[in-house]
C-alpha cells in the first residue's frame, strides 16, 4: 500500500508547499510502513518531474492530458480519480492550498469519501492516523478520527511540516495518460492586481512591522534590518490599511500565509488574524514594549523593549557578524 | 432566475468558548449565535445578481436546529424571497459529506440556476460542503469567489477567484453552477424596517430529513485548547539594546541565518 502526494505547480514551476506535503507523506510513510508516489497533473512531460524524483519517494507519476495545462477543477478531478483508482493508495496527502481546497473534496466525494482538511499534526494510533485540526477560527484544536475504508484524503496547513526537511533520494518517473471529460468552466489567464507584487510565501527571512512602528517614515528602520539580513518586509493589517505598505505585504488571515525560516515581528502585538498567517515560521522573534503582548506566546526569542532602541543595535551587530 | 443561498448559524466570533462536558464540541448553551460571516456575503451576492437580472428569486437554505430560524428571518428581512429550513437538532455531529448529501436531497428538485454559499464556516471550518454538494448535484463549482461579473449574466456567469499570494483568475461558468463566496466581496445591506415586516409573511418550508450514515465520516474525538508548543527565550532582561546583542548571537549560532 502507498501514499499519494499531490504536487502543485503552475507551468511546471513548483508550489513550495508541495515539498511540505512530501515531508508529511514521508513522516506518515515511516510511521505506517507505506511507500510514496508523487503525482503531477500536466499537459506535457512535466519538467518538474525530475526535480520531484530527487526526493526519497518510490515513484513520480505525471498524469498527462492536454486539458491539464491550466488548472480547472473538472479536469483535475478526472485526472485524480483515474490515478487514485490505478494506484489504490491508503492515504492521499496534500498541502491545504486554495487549489487543493477547490478540487480535493470533489474527488473525495466521487469516491464516497471526504477530506480531513487543514490539519496541523497527526499521530498514529493502531495503524490509523488521528489528525488534529483547528476549529472555531483557531481558538480550539480538535483531534479527528478517520472513518470507513481507504483511501483517506488529508490536507495539511501551510507550515505544519518543513519543506526543507523533505528527505532527498531517487525515484522513478513514469507518465500516465489520463482521460479528461467535459470541462465546464473556462479559465482566463491568472493575474496579479498589485504592482511590483512580492510572493512572501517564498521568503526565507521576513521582517514584519505593526502599529509599534508608529509612522510611515519609521519604516526605514525596519528596512535597514531587512537589508542587513537579506529579508523581505511585511506588515500586519493596520499598516496596509493605512497604506504605509502595499496590500501584498500583508501577513495574516486576509493577507498572505508564510512560513519563512526566520520571522521578526517589530511592534506587532499578535492578534489572532496576524498569527494565523505566520505562526508556522521556523523561528519567530518578537520585539515589543508590551510584555503581555500575545506575540510572545508563540515567539522563540523575545525582547521586551523599544524597537527603536533595539533595531539599530541589531543592524550594527549583524553587519559586524557578517563582516 | 432562481438562486439558492446556503446559510449557517455559528457561534459569535467574539464569544468566550467553553468546552462541552463530553469534550467533543463547545458548550453552546451560553454562546450567542450569528450568521456565518461569508454566508452573509453569499446572500448579498445573490440579491445583487437577481436585481441585476431583473427577475428571479433568492431562496435561503439552512441546515440546523430550530434555533437557526433566526438566520433565516434575518436573510428574509434583507430581501430573500423564501426559505428552506432543514431541521437537524444535532447538526454539529454531521460530517461535511452528510451535510452536503442532506442539502442535496432537500434542494435537488428546486433546479436552481445558481447556488451560493460562504467559502467555509467559522466553527467546524470544513470548507468543503459547497464543493461536495456541487458534485452530488452534478453541477460545476468555483471556490473563493471574490467578484461576480453581473454584466456577463446570461446562460453563463463570469466570476473572479482569489488564488494565493495576490493572484486572481477569471472563470466563466455555464449555469447551473455553485460558487463559494469570499468574505469582504461587497458591502452587506442592512435589513430595513419594511424588510423586517415583510419577512413575517414570507414562506419557510421545513424539511425533516432522514440522515444517512456515512462510513467515511471523520469524527471529532476530542476538543481542547491549542497547545503552547514554544518556550520563549526572553533576551536582554528589559534592556532592548542588550537584547539585540544577545539576539544576533542566537541568530548566528542557533538559527544560523547569519
Amino acid at each position: 500500500m502507498s501514499i499519494l502526494v499531490f504536487i502543485e505547480h503552475k507551468d511546471c514551476v513548483l508550489n513550495k508547499t508541495s515539498l511540505e506535503a512530501i515531508a508529511a507523506a514521508q513522516a506518515i510513510g515511516k510511521d505506517l510502513g507505506l511507500s510514496i508516489t508523487a503525482v503531477l497533473p500536466c499537459d506535457k512531460d512535466c519538467s518538474l518531474a525530475q526535480d520531484i524524483a530527487g526526493y526519497n519517494i518510490e515513484k513520480v507519476i505525471v498524469a498527462k492530458n492536454e486539458k491539464l495545462g491550466t488548472y480547472t477543477p473538472d479536469a483535475y478531478a478526472d485526472a485524480w480519480e483515474q490515478v487514485i483508482k490505478a494506484v489504490n493508495p491508503q492515504y492521499i496527502v496534500m498541502a491545504h492550498t486554495y487549489q487543493v481546497r477547490d478540487f480535493a473534496p470533489k474527488v473525495a466525494a466521487r469516491l464516497g469519501r471526504e477530506v480531513v482538511g487543514d490539519c496541523i499534526r497527526y499521530r498514529s494510533e493502531g495503524g490509523k492516523l488521528v489528525l488534529t485540526r483547528r476549529i472555531f477560527l483557531g481558538k480550539l484544536d480538535a483531534d479527528v478520527a478517520i472513518g470507513g475504508d481507504a483511501p483517506y484524503f488529508i490536507t495539511f496547513q501551510s507550515g505544519a511540516f518543513r519543506g526543507d526537511s523533505a528527505e532527498r533520494g531517487s525515484a522513478a518517473v513514469e507518465t500516465m495518460d489520463v482521460t479528461v471529460g467535459d470541462v465546464r468552466m473556462t479559465p482566463e489567464a491568472p493575474f496579479q492586481e498589485a504592482k511590483a507584487s512580492v510572493d512572501l510565501t517564498k521568503s526565507e527571512i521576513i521582517v514584519a512591522v505593526g502599529r509599534g512602528i508608529k509612522s510611515q517614515e519609521n519604516l526605514a528602520v525596519a528596512q535597514q534590518l531587512a537589508d542587513a539580513l537579506g529579508a523581505d518586509i511585511a506588515a500586519s493589517r493596520p499598516i496596509c490599511d493605512s497604506e504605509w505598505l502595499p496590500i501584498d505585504r500583508q501577513i495574516g488571515s486576509s493577507g498572505q500565509t508564510v512560513a519563512p525560516k526566520l520571522y521578526i515581528a517589530l511592534g506587532i502585538s499578535g492578534a489572532i488574524q496576524h498569527i494565523v498567517g505566520m505562526k508556522n515560521s521556523g523561528t519567530i522573534v518578537a520585539i515589543n514594549k508590551d510584555a503581555e503582548a500575545p506575540i510572545f506566546d508563540i515567539a522563540d526569542y523575545g525582547i521586551v523593549g523599544d524597537l527603536f532602541e533595539a533595531v539599530p543595535v541589531l543592524v550594527e551587530e549583524i553587519k559586524k557578524a557578517k563582516a | 432566475m432562481k438562486i439558492i443561498v446556503l446559510m449557517k448559524q455559528v457561534a459569535n466570533k467574539d464569544a468566550v468558548l467553553r468546552i462541552a462536558g463530553d469534550e467533543k464540541w463547545i458548550n453552546e448553551a451560553d454562546v450567542a449565535q450569528q450568521t456565518n460571516e461569508s454566508d452573509g456575503y453569499a446572500l448579498e451576492e445573490a440579491l445583487r445578481t437577481v436585481e441585476a437580472k431583473g427577475e428571479g428569486e433568492v431562496v435561503v437554505c439552512t441546515l440546523g436546529p430550530a434555533g437557526a430560524k433566526s438566520v433565516i428571518k434575518d436573510a428574509l428581512a434583507r430581501g430573500a424571497h423564501r426559505a428552506i429550513h432543514i431541521v437537524v437538532e444535532d447538526s454539529k455531529s454531521l460530517s461535511a459529506y452528510q451535510v452536503a448529501k442532506t442539502i442535496a436531497d432537500a434542494i435537488r428538485d428546486e433546479n436552481a440556476e445558481l447556488i451560493l454559499s460562504g467559502l467555509q464556516s467559522d466553527d467546524a471550518s470544513y470548507g468543503q460542503t459547497g464543493v461536495i454538494l456541487a458534485e452530488l448535484l452534478g453541477i460545476p463549482h468555483a471556490t473563493i469567489v471574490i467578484e461576480v461579473d453581473r454584466g456577463s449574466l446570461g446562460d453563463t456567469l463570469r466570476v473572479k477567484r482569489e488564488l494565493e499570494s495576490g493572484w486572481y483568475q477569471w472563470f466563466t461558468y455555464k449555469l447551473p453552477a455553485l460558487m463559494t463566496i469570499q468574505s469582504g466581496i461587497s458591502q452587506i445591506r442592512y435589513a430595513s424596517l419594511k424588510g423586517i415586516m415583510a419577512a413575517k409573511s414570507k414562506p419557510v418550508t421545513e424539511v425533516t430529513p432522514a440522515i444517512e450514515p456515512f462510513a467515511s465520516a471523520a469524527s471529532i474525538q476530542k476538543v481542547y485548547m491549542p497547545l503552547k508548543t514554544k518556550q520563549t527565550q526572553m533576551l536582554g532582561n528589559g534592556d532592548a539594546k542588550a537584547g539585540a546583542v544577545e539576539l544576533v548571537e542566537k541568530l548566528r549560532s542557533e538559527v544560523r541565518v547569519i
